[in-house]
């Protein structure tokens, strides 16, 4: 059985504005019968572009359900602006994690969102427009381009993991490899190119860290009771203390490498490495 | 997520059974007092020894075998790697193998390991099943080379229940001189079997799915038979597997032998009743809602109904709550991103595809749970019907 977070579990079975909104201003209707998910989003949008109600009809696993429900919560009371923004990472952290396998739930919730939003302002998905390179599961390489450079993936079975990509009968996993190969050279390159223009000096580097901290990352622990405190940092290496709920749940280490590691070395340094103080 | 602590209503046969209790009192004495080694000379491990002899003489007897034909392993997975190679090694200038596309993973995995880590040495022929699950005789037929080393074809699908006719398509194998392997998992205990009139030459069991515990297993190797030793050591089982031998979960085993064959007649009667009854309800029940696998040609415990337009996950975690036990070919539950291998071969659609559920009952199970889950299920299957994008209502 999947190890889920308690958010999970109670999203899953209590969810939250479970439905259909008549006269819709925005529908996002995504996945599919075949691809073993599906979510349609529909929201109502007041004229000062606030979202004031949002349902959802969900085919799909526990954390397929927990996520729309999550979701919904999440946008009610948000500018369309504010809700374009919302990754599937904070629909992830919103359920206080998921498991690897079901991270392509978090990513249809973002990309219904993405789908209702675009038929409000009467716009085309960029995303749609790709190339499919998944014929399963329907998936372009523009997605899968996003999610590698979105979430920092590194292998073809995380690629699957978050697209759903190459999940069927495998035989794109070739064309997979490349696009990785391909965005990842370019990711380093263009890092490789920026560390050069924009080096930093140890001062600027903690400073860097310590806005980073401040504006993205402690707001997502507060929203679950938990907290971060900056030890120090030493060349490449951030020592950490997280606080709160953080400091006793179990994923603490998940916390550390999969989400404060991964926004440090996006928005500071891809180098950074980043630990909890002992 | 459970929200009762009533007990647990355990329909998951297929993929384990409870110890029985008689199994563990016969195994208690060789994990406390009689620990020697049976291959020792004293006296202290030769009684170990013996309690191997009557063991095998046990599980011999429910097989309708001889015990020198009987070889202790693992698991059922070691059972039938062991079969297939030893074949292959038998016949190394023969390069086929035939099988079908709803075998376990422990023959999937092995045959596609088998055309891929080896540079497409091996030629792999996987028969086809109707919707029904079951196989084309004339295809089987045709499939049958001069090159084909080893048939392997389960007694039982695990997922559906479907008995293939393996007594017959041995027979086929044998007249083209071609061996015969049958993983027989799910089958032994369940059904009768009589492997002295039959041209089987390997049958493969688990003891875990007959009341013994997990971690043993049998191959059966026809007197006869050329055998190539998949796991080499010492002198144990005839020299046919290496290793100390696993002495309390073999007893455990033969009496978990001896049980099966004293129940087999409840096994048809009593828990095909109950199945029968299960399915019956359930399926008149709840709409949109249809059995997978052959109607008759099945295992007396077993029944795969899926729902439509729900996922399976989700569902069983719905019953978890109410603390019911059962499985799905739903892709979530395995971290898969494809549904169920046998019901896709079975052209399931996706619709229904997605939400198996298969219940598998034992004679530890009663009326008051069948009844228990019919009365569960309906309000579980709506709520999540409910929420779905795809019904529409009836």
């Amino acid at each position: 059985m999947w190890e889920y977070t308690d958010k999970v579990q109670h999203h899953f079975l209590n969810p939250q504005n479970v439905g259909e909104l008549e006269n819709a201003d925005g529908t996002g209707d995504v996945g599919s019968l075949a691809c073993g998910d599906a979510l349609k989003l529909t929201l109502k949008i007041d004229e000062n572009e606030i979202i004031t109600d949002a349902k959802f009809k969900t085919f799909g696993c526990a954390s397929a359900i927990a996520s729309s429900s999550v979701l919904t919560e999440m946008v009610i009371g948000m500018s369309v602006e504010e809700a374009s923004k919302v990754t599937n990472e904070d629909i992830a952290n919103a359920l206080g994690g998921l498991p690897k396998e079901k991270m392509h739930c978090s990513v249809m919730g973002r990309e219904a969102l993405e789908a209702a939003i675009a038929d409000y302002r009467g716009m085309i998905l960029p995303m749609a427009e790709g190339e499919v390179v998944c014929e399963c599961f329907g998936v372009t390489d523009l997605e899968v381009i996003r999610a590698i450079n979105e979430s920092n993936l590194r292998s073809v079975e995380e690629i699957t993991n978050f697209t759903k990509a190459g999940g069927g009968c495998g035989k794109c996993e070739d064309k997979l490899r490349e696009i990785l190969r391909k965005t990842v050279g370019e990711k380093v390159e263009a890092a490789a190119t920026g560390t050069k223009t924009r080096k930093m000096t140890a001062l600027q580097k903690i400073k860097k860290i310590e806005e980073v901290l401040e504006r993205e990352i402690k707001p997502g622990l507060r929203k679950d009771g938990g907290d971060l405190e900056l030890i120090d940092v030493d060349g490449d290496f951030v020592t950490v203390s997280l606080r709160g709920a953080c400091k006793s749940c179990k994923k603490s280490q998940t916390t550390i490498k999969e989400y404060v590691e991964k926004k440090l070395r996006e928005l500071v340094l891809d180098t950074l490495i980043v630990e909890e103080e002992e | 997520m459970a929200e009762t602590n009533d007990k647990i209503v355990y329909m998951d046969n297929n993929a384990t059974t409870k110890v029985a209790p008689e199994v563990v009192d016969a195994m208690l004495p060789y994990l406390k007092e009689l620990y020697g080694n049976p291959s020792s000379m004293h006296t202290f491990g030769g009684q170990v020894g013996q309690a191997v002899v009557e063991a095998r003489s046990k599980i011999a007897d429910l097989l309708g075998a001889q015990p020198e034909e009987i070889t202790f392993t693992s698991c059922g997975t070691e059972s039938d790697s062991t079969a297939i190679l030893s074949a292959l090694r038998t016949f190394p200038e023969k390069r086929h193998v035939v099988t079908t596309r709803v075998e376990h993973p422990a023959v999937k995995s092995l045959c596609e390991n088998l055309e891929t880590l080896t540079g497409h040495k091996y030629k792999v022929t996987r028969l086809k099943v109707d919707e029904e699950g079951m196989v084309d005789m004339a295809e089987y037929e045709a499939a049958l080379t001069d090159d084909t080393a080893i048939v392997s074809v389960m007694w039982a699908n695990n997922e559906t229940g479907n008995i293939y006719p393996v007594e017959k398509m041995a027979t086929m194998a044998r007249a083209r001189g071609i061996l015969f392997h049958t993983d027989a998992v799910q089958a032994v205990g369940k059904i009768p079997i009589n492997l002295k009139e039959l041209d089987i030459d390997f049958l493969s069991l688990s003891g875990h799915k007959l009341h013994a515990p997990k971690g043993i297993g049998v191959l059966y190797v026809k007197r006869g038979t050329l055998f190539v030793p998949f796991l080499t050591g010492g002198h144990q089982e005839s020299g046919r597997r290496g290793g100390t031998e696993n002495v309390a979960s073999i007893v455990g085993l033969g009496r978990a032998c001896e049980l099966a064959a004293e129940k087999m007649d409840e096994e048809n009667t009593k828990v095909k009743k109950l199945r029968d009854r299960l399915e019956k309800e359930l399926l008149s029940r709840i709409p949109n809602s249809r059995l997978n696998g052959h109607k008759t040609a099945r295992l007396p415990n077993t029944t795969n109904i899926s729902f439509e337009y729900v996922e399976g996950e989700a569902i069983l975690l719905h019953m978890n709550r109410y603390n019911i036990c059962a499985s799905s070919g739903s892709a979530c539950t395995s971290g898969s991103l494809e549904p169920s291998h046998v019901l896709r071969a079975m052209g399931v659609p996706f619709t229904a595809a997605h939400g198996s559920i298969r219940f598998s009952l034992s004679i530890y199970n009663t009326d008051e749970e069948v009844d228990y889950i019919v009365e569960k299920m309906p309000a579980i299957i709506e709520s999540l019907r409910k929420m779905s994008p795809f019904w529409k209502g009836n």
